[in-house]
């Protein structure tokens, strides 16, 4: 019952806000309500995971393989506790920074099926269902990044639209192929089917798993694979660019993770594809960061550069170590814990930044530490974070992260790593100077001008108590990342074992498949 | 009668993928289009094909499976859903297309560069 709640909340939200588009000030309240009941349910959920082990349901009483079934493992569970508290603060951030227009149209119905379809995609145990919530995550990206129909927004929706299709054509016929070899499409269960196709037929399960690996990249944004993403991230209202940064292409390194330490064997070639492709997605990003001078895009550069952090901690399972192996896999599962964080929080000052100075753009802008220091501070915790600069959560991040790639013997990437580091110190500090410290030009950016009446009826604190909940959380994992390391090492450990994912999920003997003994002797061992 | 299908599915994904590397936006969503049928029918072929079988059979007959075999359901199960969705998100991308035309002013996917670094 409680699996099911984060999805059931949203969807019940979304009803909620979507009935009362007449009153735009109840539709605002009822959107902040559901993300709270959402964070409240994802931390019972967390807890319930933690303390009992890995949580399934089978939905309609069908018996696994035959009905979806839903998993919380730890890695599921903290990725949706990470959800609501993004959606959440979103929520709150989007009382001020949101126009009357855009919530009239259904802001806060879209943002909660959004967050509805990210957690049902962090909850299923179904290959052919996570690829409905994805549609279902998708479909309300694509109306959140096109309200308000500027000629931007349009152009970058183009792309984001054409490329995502692309990805779930190419899932939606690797999902099929997929149940053609196996038949089944239950995650448990594949673990076991691919496992004996692959001893038959290695280059058919090896095409499947670069099939899912390139729909899986173009949405977590692999190299070469990323280029909707500065193209379109940047275009709408900051708090939407803060939801999708913060949480879009997390989902696709979930998946990543999720099929490439449960249903194809860890240590093919696919994982030192993997690794290659981190590494020149580290350098890329941030070396397409270094030519802008846009506040927005630079950080949409960013979030590609540390995609490609996480992805290396996936990769290195290519490395025959257990030790090495369940050490990268935490270290990816805490970078991402930590860049989600950070990343919202960053896109919601620039949101701020905005708001005051009507512009994002570097060369327009200048000073705003003599008028608002305290804005200064808050933007120097995220970005600093993001370099990766102690005593906050980024460096804890790129230290486990480092730390696995010594121990695996990849220098290069180590190495790669740490240049795209310094390069993400350097655009941070081109922020910090352009925006905050130097004399601004003379032709600065002035206040947008809204109607009066409208800027004094939206709350300004409700700029402020996310950004400054955010970096309260950055600090805190940066001076006791022991718990979230605990965690992450956990998780991983759940990860790397799929024996105890099938238990959880009670599989039983399929009709129209023949199980090899091996697998029912692995089943039935206590 | 398989080779038949995948000589389609085949010429389906070719012709997609020709449409959407076009200039056009029209012709965008026209390949987009004809990717999602491409996928569809993979999903089906997938399944294995079975000529006049039932898919359901009912509960308690006898014997349980009809002697000549059945369809498999979970494929045709499948491609009802991803033929939903895709033509939920083909309409969406047509409205947007419309919306992009009008405001760029133009159709060409090339000169809608103005998000680009």
């Amino acid at each position: 019952m409680l699996i099911v709640l984060p999805i059931v909340i949203p969807l019940v939200a979304a009803a909620a806000s979507l009935t009362l588009s007449r009153a735009p000030r109840w539709q605002r309240r009822a959107g902040v309500a559901g993300a709270a009941a959402l964070t409240v349910a994802a931390v019972a959920l967390f807890a319930r995971v933690e303390t009992a082990g890995i949580q399934a349901t089978q939905m309609g009483g069908w018996p696994a393989p035959f009905g979806i079934t839903l998993v919380a493992d730890l890695f599921s569970a903290l990725m949706v506790l990470l959800t609501a508290v993004i959606g959440l603060a979103v929520a709150v951030y989007s009382l001020a920074d949101l126009d009357e227009p855009r919530v009239r149209f259904g802001y806060y119905p879209l943002l909660h099926v959004l967050l509805m379809g990210v957690c049902g995609a962090f909850l299923t145990g179904d290959l052919f269902n996570l690829y409905v919530w994805f549609e279902v995550m998708l479909t309300a990206s694509f109306v959140l990044l096109a309200l308000g129909g500027g000629q931007a927004q349009m152009e970058g929706a183009i792309k984001y639209v054409t490329l995502n299709l692309l990805s779930s054509a190419l899932f939606l016929a690797a999902a099929g192929l997929i149940y053609g070899t196996a038949n089944t499409l239950n995650l448990a269960d594949l673990s076991l089917r691919l496992a004996e196709v692959q001893r038959d037929h290695p280059n058919l399960v090896a095409a499947l798993a670069l099939l899912l690996a390139v729909a899986f990249g173009i949405k977590a944004g692999l190299f070469p694979l990323f280029f909707w993403l500065p193209a379109s991230y940047h275009t709408p209202p900051p708090a939407v660019s803060a939801v999708f940064a913060g949480l879009l292409t997390k989902v696709g390194v979930y998946a990543l993770i999720r099929v490439f330490t449960l249903v194809f064997p860890a240590g093919g070639f696919v994982h030192v594809l993997l690794l290659v492709l981190a590494g020149l997605t580290m350098l890329t990003g941030v070396l397409g960061a270094v030519a802008q001078f846009d506040m927005r895009r630079i950080l949409s550069f960013h979030i590609i550069s540390q995609i490609g952090y996480m992805v290396l901690g996936l990769g290195l399972l290519a490395c025959g170590d257990e030790t090495v192996r369940r050490l990268a896999l935490a270290a990816a599962v805490f970078y991402i814990a930590h860049h989600i964080l950070v990343k919202t929080n960053l896109f919601l000052i620039s949101g701020v930044v905005e708001a005051l100075r009507g512009t994002g753009q570097l060369r327009r802008l200048g000073g705003l530490s003599a008028s608002a220091w305290w804005l200064a501070a808050l933007f120097a915790i995220p970005a600093f974070s993001l370099a990766g600069i102690p005593p906050l959560s980024g460096f804890w991040a790129k230290l486990a992260v480092l730390k696995a790639g010594f121990l695996a013997g990849r220098y290069e990437l180590v190495g790669v790593a740490l240049a795209a580091g310094l390069f993400t110190l350097l655009s941070m500090m081109k922020i910090w100077n352009e925006v905050f410290w130097k004399t601004p030009p003379n032709h600065a950016g002035e206040p947008p001008t809204h109607a009066a009446s409208d800027r004094e009826r939206r709350p300004r604190t409700a700029r402020w108590v996310p950004i400054l909940g955010l970096a309260a959380l950055t600090v805190a994992i940066g001076l006791w990342p022991q718990p979230l390391l605990r965690l992450s090492d956990r998780a991983a450990a759940q990860l790397l074992d799929p024996v105890a994912y099938r238990q959880a999920v009670h599989l039983q003997e399929s009709l129209a498949t023949v199980v090899s003994a091996p697998a029912v002797a692995e089943e039935s061992a206590p | 009668m398989f080779i038949a299908l995948v000589v389609v599915i085949a010429g389906l994904y070719t012709a997609g993928l020709y449409l959407v590397l076009a200039r056009s936006v029209v012709r965008l969503i026209f390949g987009l289009a004809l990717l999602g049928n491409a996928a569809n029918l993979l999903i089906f072929a997938a399944g294995g094909l079975a000529r006049g079988l039932p898919a359901i059979v009912p509960p308690g007959a006898d014997p349980p499976v009809p002697p000549s075999g059945h369809a498999d359901p979970v494929p045709q199960a499948l491609v009802l859903t991803a033929i939903v969705i895709s033509f939920a998100l083909l309409s969406f991308a047509a409205v947007m297309v419309s919306r992009v035309c009008a405001v760029t002013g133009t159709d060409d996917g090339d000169r809608m560069m103005s998000t680009e670094t």
